[in-house]
């Protein structure tokens, strides 16, 4: 069992302990907001207001993204038995499509993250752009998937509410405008 | 030894992100696509525990594990950037697969080109603190 993928209903509640372990111990479930300390320590600070934090009372969410990248050495290396991830079969089909041949029996796409795959320049530019939204939108919005979805939708906050419309709005307008346009021959 | 227990936490973290599939693009992609249930089940699971356990802690007024009280504060109203902030790292989340927790996961497990997506969200990140005063909130 443990070295299977775990369903929706294990990984759901344990992220769900995840909060509430550091709400016990005095702080929130938030990824994003590393970005900013990450940029105040690369030294932002000198040029841009922003980033000029006390980064100490921070340094305790960077340990906990150190603790993230073990996490998953942990769990790709020692925890699993298959790098497959079961999509659905609709969803294998809607990949080929677009030229995603590796849906179904890698957990990330070859065709994009791959070092083979780092050849074609507009992989590079992809990842990059990918990168630059997921940064710009999450500090934007006030928060990402942990700070916003799980954090502030559990705490029943309204601006929360409308970052996660908002996720989803991009992501859907990525998937089916998107995508044809960037992937499709 | 706080730094422990936060460790701790991070690898027992990357390890849940790792085993879900949630850091794995093609969930992200059959969610966007409504294909599963998985990721609607791992994040509406979450919310529901998480938003029980809120309330206790505030009807309860439960103190922290070092005996301070415990506060969460709100999230700041500012529903324009909510939105548009939201609708920019929606369409980053869906392109990159990987969000500002999973990269790192993605990271130890050894997916080298995440750097890339890493290096990426920094930039964003730079570029939103030199802007914030020009956009909309």
């Amino acid at each position: 069992m443990l070295f299977e993928p775990w369903p929706w209903y294990v990984s759901g509640p344990l992220i769900a302990i995840i909060m509430a372990i550091l709400i016990l111990m005095g702080k929130r479930l938030g990824m994003s907001s590393n970005l900013e300390t990450l940029c105040t320590l690369g030294g932002a600070g000198r040029f841009l207001d922003h980033f000029k934090i006390d980064t100490a009372a921070k340094r305790w969410n960077l340990v906990v993204i150190a603790g993230v990248v073990l996490g998953g050495v942990l769990g790709a290396n020692f925890l699993s038995n298959s790098d497959e991830v079961d999509i659905s079969a609709k969803s294998i089909a809607l990949l080929q499509e677009l030229g995603f041949n590796s849906a179904g029996t890698s957990y990330l796409p070859t065709e994009l993250f791959s070092v083979e795959a780092l050849t074609e320049p507009t992989v590079w530019i992809l990842l990059l752009v990918a990168g630059f939204l997921v940064g710009f939108g999450s500090r934007y919005a006030g928060g990402c998937t942990s700070g916003h979805a799980i954090s502030g939708l559990s705490n029943l906050q309204l601006p929360s509410l409308v970052a996660v419309l908002g996720f989803f709005v991009g992501g859907l307008i990525m998937v089916h405008l998107l995508f044809p346009l960037i992937f499709g021959a | 030894m706080k730094n422990l227990g936060y460790f701790m936490i991070g690898i027992f973290f990357g390890i849940v992100l790792y085993k879900s599939e949630a850091a794995s693009w093609f969930r992200i992609y059959e969610m966007f696509q409504f294909q599963s249930f998985h990721m609607y089940g791992i994040i509406g699971s979450a919310v529901l525990l998480g938003a029980g356990f809120v309330q206790w802690v505030k009807r309860t007024k439960a103190k922290s594990l070092d005996g301070n009280p415990i506060t969460i504060a709100d999230k700041k109203k500012t529903f324009v950037s909510n939105a548009l902030g939201g609708i920019l790292f929606g369409l980053g989340w869906a392109l990159a697969g990987a969000c500002p927790g999973p990269m790192y996961t993605l990271l130890g497990a050894g997916f080298l080109p995440i750097l890339i997506v890493i290096f990426g969200a920094l930039l964003g990140a730079l570029a939103y603190g030199g802007l914030k005063s020009k956009l909309p909130h």
